[in-house]
């Protein structure tokens, strides 16, 4: 991938903490940056649409919104039917992360990750369920790590500036 | 805030505007002005809400998610067997690194888990080795190798 250029740069620095709250957001930042207002829209909408930006919006605490439990369910899949298998459990509406990643064995057999939340931990086991009714004998075990706390959730830093 | 806190009191108006928020926001003059119009509200009064919703971490961030790895960076998720006794200490050890962009408490021998993000491939392998030189303890780390989907708006 391409290094990004400096005014990529710099917008990520300037609001990696958060868009101003100001009714011209867009113009206080292009005064912050010395381009103008039009070059900072332009280049948010270019970014957004190579997937710089995934998207421009608000993160909840999923605690505060009522996601009381949040499950990270984790399962040792065939390799060979990885793929085909991670993208149907992907598609399920409830799965909000799903990547392949390496196992640590013999630690951590692991090889798939789908991050589940609902209101209560019977929730998300019901949906487990419906994982593994899908991985079917692809999968030789599973777990679920249900966060407890959240310790850190500040996002992306860099510059840095802290 | 932990697992345990009651959820923060929203009303119906702050619900709408945290479902708003998560889709598109808009890239024009005004674009708070014509997300409170299209919720039925007025530009002071999202704004206040959002401020309010930001002082009581309801809300953790707003603004634009950056892919940092078509910028050239990475995201790798990591973790740690952190002892009982030591995780506040440990927890403390990790926070101060700005390259640790989020950071969780899980039930399970690996209990604390954290998302790296660096500017470069590079910066990884260096925020590991800070880590394991500041805990005494082994980083497990668990780069995505493929991502099948990621779309993380929860309806309030």
């Amino acid at each position: 991938m391409n290094a990004p250029d400096d005014l990529d740069r710099r917008l990520v620095i300037a609001t990696q903490a958060g868009l101003p709250l100001v009714p011209r957001p867009y113009d206080l930042l292009a005064e912050q940056l010395g381009v103008s207002p039009a070059e900072v829209k332009a280049r948010l909408a270019a970014m957004l649409a190579s997937g710089r930006i995934r998207r421009i919006g608000a993160v909840p605490n999923h605690y505060a919104i009522g996601y009381t439990a949040n499950g990270m369910s984790v399962w040792d899949v065939d390799d060979a039917h990885i793929e085909a298998l991670g993208q149907a459990i992907g598609r399920l509406d409830f799965v909000t992360h799903c990547y392949e990643r390496p196992r640590r064995l013999p630690d951590w057999p692991y090889n798939l990750f789908a991050m589940v939340h609902a209101g209560d931990r019977a929730t998300v086991q019901a949906r487990v369920s419906e994982i593994a009714a899908l991985l079917g004998p692809a999968c030789r075990g599973h777990d679920v790590l249900f966060s407890t706390e959240i310790l850190k959730k500040t996002g992306l830093r860099i510059g840095g500036d802290g | 805030m932990n697992a345990r806190s009651p959820a923060a009191p929203l009303d119906e108006l702050d619900r709408r505007i945290i479902n708003a928020l998560q889709g598109g926001f808009p890239i024009s003059d005004e674009p708070y002005r014509e997300v409170a119009d299209s919720l039925g509200t007025t530009e002071a009064e999202l704004l206040a809400r959002l401020q309010r919703m930001l002082d009581t971490k309801v809300l953790t961030r707003f603004g634009p998610m950056f892919q940092i790895e078509r910028l050239g960076g990475r995201f790798v998720l990591a973790a740690l067997a952190v002892p009982e006794a030591r995780f506040a200490e440990v927890t403390a050890q990790v926070n101060a690194l700005p390259e640790v962009a989020h950071n969780y408490r899980r039930e399970h021998a690996l209990n604390m888990w954290f998302v790296l993000a660096t500017e470069t491939p590079e910066g990884i392998a260096q925020a590991i080795a800070r880590i394991e030189a500041a805990t005494g303890l082994p980083v497990f780390a668990f780069p995505k190798l493929r991502e099948f989907f990621v779309d993380m708006r929860l309806k309030a």
